[in-house]
């Protein structure tokens, strides 16, 4: 697979657009995923590759460029999603970013995660940044609403001024293996994003076996899927490394088949520094260089933001650090 | 260094040294030079000679070590001597202890024995971490277990000695462990050869002993070379050899082995098939060739090294190996991100080169990731064969290097025989979602290890070991420990003198009266057949007067018994109560002719009394092997979570039996009936002085609905027939039992196909005596156990 770097700073209508493909069940219909191996895979990917010093440094920062920050709780309010924005423009102490010679470019999230009522109050925050504002929709996290009803909630999101739209799949769909329904009912979401990006959550843990994850992976991308996601947060399994191997692999197959390069997003249950290194090396790995950039990579994540702080800290002072000394998202 | 700025552009994973300064500080220590462990402390060759260790990474030179000689090889074994009353009589819970004790220590040094591993041999620091020094310490703790239950788990059985072991350089601890952890458990003393590329974690587990207090002398350690090894291999007070390596030395070893009573476990080279359907999880079965063949730089006896694929998914399955070869990292071993380290010697790296050239010069494709290799040291970059034929020197050829060769074939039927085609049997990988034919596949492999949907598992509660010419015995599990053991009434038989052997063709002077002539034949494929020689001789009672005449069998009427035998494969895949239920009819059938066959004895020159009693022993045996037919089964190990690995014995195939003289007819059912109830065929030379009970059988056999070419019976000279059936290369075991000169033959002969040999050593048996005439002893030694690894998971 050819490495090409595109822009990895701020612009978002640089972000390519997958086009989508017609249907084709022929290209998932035998796929075969055996969980053993799989997980084999996934256990050996980061122990035989790990970052140290300047490396892990940079590599933390890179990941912290990838974090869709995120709060979706029931007591989000304007306040909240402000504070939370203010954290994703500066995520680090000024101290810290002059430490690791970036002061020039200070850098900042990939992405602010909210519902569809705050995408309004984050992008009023968020103006200037280049920063995107993603919202879930379509009934999240179950998805268990009448689909014009879930159209119209991206209408809405998108109306407000999302331009990630973090969609979830109709799970029934993949469980009886109803490919033409899902394949529609993704087509739909992505027509009603227009401009924005969709990203297509699996809700992973729902679908079990690896086969329907890599089957719900390929469709969404036919369908036109931007990124494909884990998980919502709110399953009992969230992001696996054997099923990130799992949908890493599908992206790389999607590829070949259509020419398309495919993102992809990791979410719930990501908390530490190392965690986020652990993807990193599994999409290093397994897709490659144009996988390590927010355009094609996000982690979905809150708590682990902080923990990166605190490695970046000790990188810079070589002293252990104290959650306290850093702002709260 | 770059910057953190920089890096983000990069994205690269940077250096990342696994520190190595414990390590340096210790050879530093042992600056001038490291001695043998003997009898529990260090000492330098009685030459004073020594040789050098470099690290293969960098060639630079890391130790010094002692060079034994005769007299450092004489000493050890004389400290394991001394040592063995003792350790031998310990109680299982006391070896248990030490075992223990060792184990624990062990893991308290993981990783200064993982560093010293990598520096030593090259390997990459993740698998000396996280796979060679965890299985060290596992295999030590698995056998304190052996240790402690030794009395109950091996009744009867008890250590053989002292133990040499020689090992080799490509998993230089774990190969220690695989060796020196059962021969302990069982209460056998040692005296270990490491390879001479890679002597210096023996040396620290030496240390380990030490400090865990070993008794002295039950662990030596001598340092040294091919010829250090030939002097284990030949000291008169060893009593058993384990060797690991080559198969070439391996065939050395046997030969130089034969005839001297010592015990042999070999496990020696591979060219194990890694078989892709089409059906197969394809990014998975990639990662499977990673971890079989760019495992240890491939420098792994069980290594995956021919990639057999389906041909409806081979492009795309060559396409994803090729692009996932290029992400392979090869460099410095220390370097926590490397897959492939340093190739252990330079002329290890040239034997690489050279069979590469000549695969290249015999048209293969090969295809190598491009990504840098370091400009010092022994390195090596992946490879992959394409355009590469069974008839190609890489495809036989052990490359022992980072070298995959791939084929493709059509049909299930096609994998197998290809897989097959090889005159090596140790380990086989087997790719299919499909659990009927990943399931089927793994049965027709003739492999002593076989992973499905997997590759390079090892665990100490399963076997390990070969078929065919990788060699014979297993290590790990419950069948390893057979290997440390012997059966107590075996230790102390008298010798069977010699006999001589002269078969009077010419009519005989003086006959016993009898009634109408029986003409003995010989029995071959299920008919009675004439010899090919034509010629016949008498055989003569104890007083010397001739009873019949038997057929005089030759090296052709060998030829055609081992064909018939051959052919016969069906019986080994019919089930169990099949096999018990024609044995019980030929003891029903030998029931109702017992009259006869005790006439036969008596004819011999057995009391009425005698004769009787060995017709009724021989009605009970084939009973007892009848009955255990579809009772000597298989075992499920417990070894990791979410799979089984079935233990499976599996019969050789073809044996050659050769009887003994005394208990004309109790003798040739003790050794045929085992062998058959384990679904063998045999090739049975009965006594040639009392060949007559034999050929009477037949008659028994052909009436019992025994499949034709099962039991095929060849009488004449039986040393020379010994002969043609242990140097035939379709001849996958032999017994033997005979005087000590005949076991020696027949073991020397036996190494061209390396095919397993058990004799009686020269020892007089018993017959009638249950414990050595019958029992699972016997079994054991009919079957070779396969172990299947299916792990499971959806």
């Amino acid at each position: 697979m050819s490495v090409t770097l595109v822009p990895s700073k701020g612009d978002n209508s640089l972000y390519p657009r997958n086009k989508g493909t017609p249907l084709h069940i022929e290209w998932f219909d035998a796929i075969q995923v055996n969980l053993s191996a799989s997980e084999r895979r996934a256990a050996t990917l980061v122990t035989r590759r790990s970052v140290k010093k300047e490396y892990q440094a940079a590599w933390l920062v890179k990941a912290l460029q990838c974090i869709d920050l995120t709060t979706l709780a029931g007591d989000d309010t304007d306040a909240r999603v402000q504070r939370l924005c203010a954290k994703a423009r500066r995520p680090l102490r000024d101290d810290i970013v002059k430490g690791l010679g970036l002061a020039d470019e200070p850098p900042h999230v990939g992405a602010v995660c909210v519902y569809p009522l705050m995408v309004a109050p984050a992008v009023k925050a968020l103006a200037g940044s280049g920063i995107p504002v993603a919202s879930v929709a379509t009934g999240f996290p179950a998805g268990q609403t009448p689909l014009p009803q879930r159209l119209a909630e991206i209408r809405y999101a998108v109306d407000q001024g999302a331009q990630e739209i973090d969609i979830v799949i109709h799970r029934s769909q993949v469980l009886t293996q109803d490919w033409v329904g899902l394949y529609d009912e993704v087509s739909a979401m992505r027509q009603a994003c227009g401009e924005a990006h969709m990203k297509a959550i699996l809700a992973t843990g729902d679908l079990k076996t690896l086969r329907n994850v890599y089957k719900a992976s390929m469709v969404a991308m036919m369908a036109g899927a931007d990124f494909i996601k884990t998980s919502t947060g709110k399953e009992d399994v969230n992001a696996t490394l054997p099923v990130s191997l799992t949908m890493a692999r599908a992206i790389r197959d999607f590829g070949e088949y259509s020419g398309e390069k495919i993102g992809f997003k990791p979410a719930g249950g990501i908390r530490t520094a190392k965690d986020a290194l652990s993807w990193l090396i599994l999409m290093k790995e397994e897709l490659g260089r144009p996988w390590l950039e927010p355009m094609l990579f996000r982690i979905g994540a809150s708590a682990m933001l902080a923990d990166i702080e605190r490695q970046l800290e000790h990188f810079i002072t070589g002293r252990y650090a104290a959650l306290s000394h850093h702002a709260l998202a | 260094m770059l910057n953190v700025k920089q890096i983000l552009e990069t994205m690269d994973y940077g250096p990342a040294p696994e520190a190595s300064g414990h390590v340096t500080d210790w050879l530093a220590l042992h600056g001038a030079g490291f001695g043998h462990f003997i009898d529990g402390a260090f000492t330098p060759s009685r030459s004073g000679k020594q040789f050098e260790v470099a690290n293969p990474a960098n060639d630079l030179v890391i130790a010094r070590v002692a060079q034994g000689e005769a007299a450092d090889v004489d000493a050890a074994v004389r400290a394991a001597r001394g040592a063995f009353p003792t350790w031998s009589k310990l109680s299982g819970h006391a070896r248990a202890r030490h075992l223990y004790a060792i184990a624990r220590l062990i893991q308290k040094r993981e990783r200064f024995l993982s560093v010293l591993e990598s520096m030593d041999n090259g390997k990459p620091i993740r698998e000396s971490r996280d796979i060679d020094i965890p299985l060290v310490a596992r295999h030590f703790y698995h056998h304190a277990g052996w240790a402690e239950l030794m009395a109950s788990e091996f009744k009867g059985y008890g250590p053989l000695g002292v133990c040499g072991q020689i090992i080799p350089w490509n998993f230089p601890l774990l190969m220690l462990a695989w060796k020196i952890a059962p021969a302990l458990a069982a209460g056998n003393t040692i005296v270990l050869k490491p390879a001479e590329f890679t002597p210096l974690t023996a040396l620290a587990f030496a240390e380990i002993c030490r400090e865990a207090g070993l008794p002295a002398g039950v662990v030596n350690i001598v340092c040294g070379d091919g010829e250090t090894g030939a002097h284990i291999v030949n000291h008169t007070d060893v009593d058993k050899i384990a060797f690991t390596g080559s198969t070439e030395v391996g065939r050395i070893i046997r030969q130089a082995t034969a005839g001297s009573g010592k015990k042999l476990s070999l496990e020696l080279g591979g060219k194990s098939p890694f078989i892709v359907f089409e059906d197969a999880d394809l990014d998975g079965a990639v990662e499977g060739v990673v971890d079989a063949i760019w495992f240890n730089q491939g420098q792994v006896c069980c290594a995956g090294s021919r990639v057999l694929i389906q041909e409806g998914v081979a492009p795309r399955f060559i396409a994803k190996l090729k692009h996932r070869m290029e992400g392979l990292r090869v460099g410095d071993p220390l370097d926590k991100s490397i897959d492939v380290g340093a190739i252990v010697a330079p002329v290890q790296l040239q034997r690489i080169r050279d069979l590469v050239k000549k695969g290249k010069d015999e048209g293969g494709t090969l295809l190598q990731s491009s990504g840098p290799l370091p400009a010092k040291g022994n390195f090596y970059a992946p490879s992959l064969f394409v355009d590469v034929e069974p008839a190609s020197t890489v495809v036989q050829e052990e490359i022992f290097g980072p070298v995959a060769v791939a084929m493709t074939f059509r049909t299930p039927e096609e994998a197998v025989q290809l897989a097959n085609h090889t005159r090596y049997g140790l380990a086989a990988s087997v790719w299919s979602e499909n659990i009927n034919l990943a399931l089927d596949t793994a049965a027709r492999m003739k492999a002593g290890i076989v992973w499905v949907n997997s590759t390079n598992l090892f665990d100490a509660a399963a076997g390990f070991g070969g078929y065919k010419e990788s060699g014979f015995g297993r290590e790990g599990g419950r069948e390893g420990m057979y290997e440390y053991i012997t059966p107590d009434w075996l230790k102390k038989l008298p010798l069977l003198e010699s006999e001589p052997s002269d078969h009077y063709v010419l009519p005989s002077d003086s006959s016993e009266p009898a009634g109408i002539d029986r003409t003995a034949k010989l029995f071959v494929g299920g008919k009675q057949v004439r010899p090919d020689s034509g010629y016949s001789y008498n055989v003569l009672n104890s007083r010397a007067k001739s009873v019949g005449t038997a057929g005089l069998g030759n090296r052709k009427d060998i030829r055609n018994a081992v064909e018939a035998a051959v052919k016969a494969s069906s019986w080994g895949g019919a089930t169990a109560h099949n096999r018990a239920q024609v044995l019980y009819y030929v003891a029903e059938n030998l029931s109702a002719r017992a009259d006869e066959f005790a006439l036969r004895l008596r004819a011999l020159g057995h009391t009425p009394k005698a004769a009787a009693q060995e017709v009724d022993l021989s009605i009970g045996r084939i009973f007892y092997y009848a009955a255990q037919a579809d009772k000597y089964d298989g075992r499920v190990h417990a070894t990791r979570s979410r799979n089984v690995t079935l233990a499976m014995n599996e019969p050789f195939g073809v044996m050659g039996v050769l009887c003994p003289d005394e208990a004309p007819l109790l003798g040739f059912i003790s050794l045929v009936m085992p062998a058959i109830a384990m679904g063998n065929r045999v090739v049975v030379v009965p006594s040639s002085r009392h060949p007559l009970s034999a050929t009477d059988f037949y008659q028994v056999l052909e009436t019992s609905d025994m499949p034709a070419g099962v039991v095929n019976i060849v009488t004449g000279e039986r040393e020379e027939l010994a002969k043609t059936l242990a140097e035939h290369d379709d001849v996958a075991a032999v017994w033997y039992y005979g005087t000590r000169a005949g076991c020696g033959r027949v073991e020397k002969f036996s190494a061209g196909n390396l095919k397993f040999t058990w004799t009686n050593q020269g020892g007089a048996f018993d017959w009638s005596n249950e414990s050595q005439g019958q029992g699972e002893h016997y079994l054991r030694l009919s079957t070779q156990v396969k172990n299947i690894w299916i792990p499971y998971g959806e």
